[in-house]
């Protein structure tokens, strides 16, 4: 391979032949270029996915409630479930050992007032673990507390948006607001920039309170919590199901019935969007595969034209002495060549065009489009590979050139 | 140099087959000028493409300075065609996009010489042939009398045991055809053999030896006396 001579003799072909090396080149660097662009869409397709999962905590499961299909133990059927704290005490109990954080959510839709401005919120009724839960990062002042919720205190943590809403330019730290005629004071504001607006249009109250107001009640509409990571994925989706018999058992809904208590586990979730986004790479990665395949063909072809072109010179060569070995290793030197430099043009425009694009497609799903150094390593090895194929059969036919009838005058 | 007894050749056309040569021998000694005559069909460039092994024969031997040539893989083909015989074609059959010197240097890089080498040998044989001066030009700029000069000193670059002509002044004017015959004279002077197919007789009679072929047979084979190309230049 490091024949400095047959270089040499190469770099003259080509040089000499300059028109037909960039018709030859011309479609591996298309195809190439194809290749890479696709193949980086769908790694911002994928980096899509992971962010919009990445925001919340992965090592979460959601319980929640809805109705009993079945009748069980002379429970009748279509009967509505519903978690109170002691369901959330019972847990935390049961499962302490792999449970980190636990909290309840009670959703209440109110309309909260400051001065004059008014407007109609979510109120999420939560425990002080539910921070961790969904990650809140707290812009000023400071979240929900146990001292809260063991004296009931009529505190809120507003979203930014509630604060740009209600507040305009003030700070809402410190002051009072109603929701629903009842007066809370506001300890805190969070943002959450990940979940966008609806997120941050959101109040958290101390569950406590927000149950005391509402009639006195101790309902719960979800239990979240967050497991040791420890345990891993099949921990996670084993602690699930422990949960679900668990609840199911102390509601008495039928182990059978699907939809008395809804246990959620994220990793799955994550799983599954994520199998989704591999597929559609699969398929990119397919196409792309077309379309370098269609590039090497492309190649190939040429060279079987360049070879036949060529027969009398390759003629000349056997009768002055050229082994077979010699005008095989010279076509196919010769193609590797051309793949790898039209193919190198092709994977730097690629990328150009990939990194010109940046976050400019964000709204067809695609962040940050891009291809990583093994896929750059991977593809010049394809390169290369397809050099070897597009060459082989050029070149074989090469080293049949009899002499003798390419010499012949015509 | 050359012992070629019994030697058969015949190619197949579709359903019939083609008798070309019906069994030829030939014996050339080393140093001998020798000529091939006959008509078109006569089966004069059958025999030097045997002789240069570009063509096998069916039947018969042949010996190459004491080799035989027999049954050969195109490697080893290749290995002799560069070790033993230096090639002339009527149409010159230069590489267009290669210069002159870089012409002549080809069979050399075939034998795996260094290419400071094979560049001082090129310019030895242009200088011999009187084409010094011409080492950079491509094939395209240099006239027919030229190009076969090329061609001779391409062929004289690996030197080999025999050189091979098949009409060399074929393409050629009267004028140059004297001059390119002179030249191979020249060489032959210095001892080497060479064969050269024709059909014109002027031609022939600058050789020494004079082989006339008729429908696949020798019909004559004669010493002449030679006709020295410089009388006619």
């Amino acid at each position: 391979m490091f024949d400095l001579d047959r270089w040499r003799e190469i770099l003259q072909t080509i040089n000499k032949n300059k028109l037909r090396t960039l018709l030859a080149g011309f479609t591996v660097t298309l195809g190439i270029l194809i290749f890479t662009v696709l193949f980086g869409m769908g790694n911002g397709l994928k980096n899509t996915f992971y962010e919009a999962f990445q925001d919340d905590a992965q090592n979460t499961i959601f319980i929640e409630s809805g109705f009993a299909k079945k009748p069980f133990k002379g429970f009748k059927e279509n009967r509505r479930i519903e978690f109170e704290n002691e369901d959330l005490e019972f847990l935390k109990e049961k499962f302490s050992g792999r449970i980190q954080h636990i909290t309840a959510r009670v959703y209440k839709g109110v309309v909260a007032k400051y001065k004059s401005e008014y407007g109609n919120y979510t109120v999420r009724a939560v425990h002080p673990s539910h921070q961790y839960l969904e990650q809140t990062d707290i812009e000023k002042g400071r979240y929900v507390n146990q001292n809260d919720i063991n004296t009931d205190a009529r505190i809120a943590v507003i979203g930014r948006l509630v604060e740009k809403d209600l507040f305009g330019k003030e700070n809402a730290v410190g002051e009072y607001f109603s929701m629903n005629k009842i007066v809370y004071r506001v300890v805190g504001v969070f943002s959450d920039k990940g979940s966008g607006d609806r997120e941050e249009r959101t109040i958290y109250t101390p569950v406590s309170t927000t149950q005391l107001i509402h009639k006195n009640t101790e309902i719960i509409d979800e239990i979240n919590l967050m497991y040791d990571i420890n345990i891993g994925a099949s921990g996670a989706s084993r602690l699930s199901k422990e949960i679900e018999r668990a609840l199911k058992k102390r509601h008495n809904i039928a182990p059978s019935d699907r939809n008395g208590i809804h246990v959620e586990n994220k990793v799955e979730d994550l799983n599954d969007t994520l199998q989704v986004a591999n597929v559609l790479q699969i398929i990119v990665l397919w196409i792309g595969i077309g379309t370098l395949l269609a590039g090497v063909i492309g190649i190939s072809n040429i060279m079987v034209y360049i070879v036949k072109e060529r027969t009398k010179e390759l003629g000349i060569r056997k009768a002055l002495g050229a082994k077979p070995s010699a005008v095989i290793g010279m076509i196919l030197q010769e193609t590797i060549l051309i793949t790898l430099i039209f193919g190198y043009i092709g994977l730097l425009i690629g990328n150009f065009v990939l990194n010109s694009m940046g976050d400019k497609l964000k709204d067809w799903f695609i962040t940050n489009p891009s291809v990583s150094q093994g896929t750059i390593i991977a593809a010049t090895i394809i390169l290369v590979l397809s050099g070897l194929i597009a060459g082989y059969i050029p070149a074989r036919r090469a080293a049949r050139v009899k002499p003798i009838v390419a010499l012949r005058d015509e | 140099m050359i012992q070629i007894e019994e030697l058969h050749k015949s190619y197949r056309m579709g359903s019939n087959e083609l008798h070309v040569l019906k069994g030829i021998n030939l014996d050339i000694k080393e140093g001998e000028f020798v000529s091939i005559m006959g008509s078109s069909g006569s089966g004069k460039s059958t025999l030097l493409n045997i002789i240069g092994m570009l063509d096998e024969a069916d039947n018969g031997s042949y010996v190459l300075d004491d080799v035989p040539i027999k049954n050969l893989s195109e490697k080893k083909a290749a290995i002799y065609r560069n070790k033993f015989l230096g090639f002339i074609f009527q149409s010159f059959n230069l590489i267009n996009y290669k210069n002159a010197a870089e012409n002549v240097a080809l069979p050399l890089y075939y034998q795996g010489i260094p290419r400071k080498i094979r560049k001082e040998k090129s310019l030895y044989y242009l200088e011999k042939v009187g084409l010094a001066d011409w080492a950079h030009h491509l094939p395209s700029e240099l006239s027919g009398g030229q190009k076969q000069r090329v061609a001779i000193a391409r062929a004289l670059a690996s030197e080999p045991k025999v050189l091979l002509a098949d009409e060399p002044t074929g393409a050629l004017d009267t004028k140059t055809s004297y001059e390119v015959m002179d030249f191979l004279q020249g060489i032959n002077d210095e001892g080497k053999t060479i064969l050269v197919v024709t059909h014109e007789h002027d031609i022939a009679d600058m050789t020494k030896r004079i082989v006339m072929l008729k429908d696949g047979v020798i019909e004559e084979d004669k010493f002449v006396q030679q006709v020295r190309a410089s009388e006619h230049v």
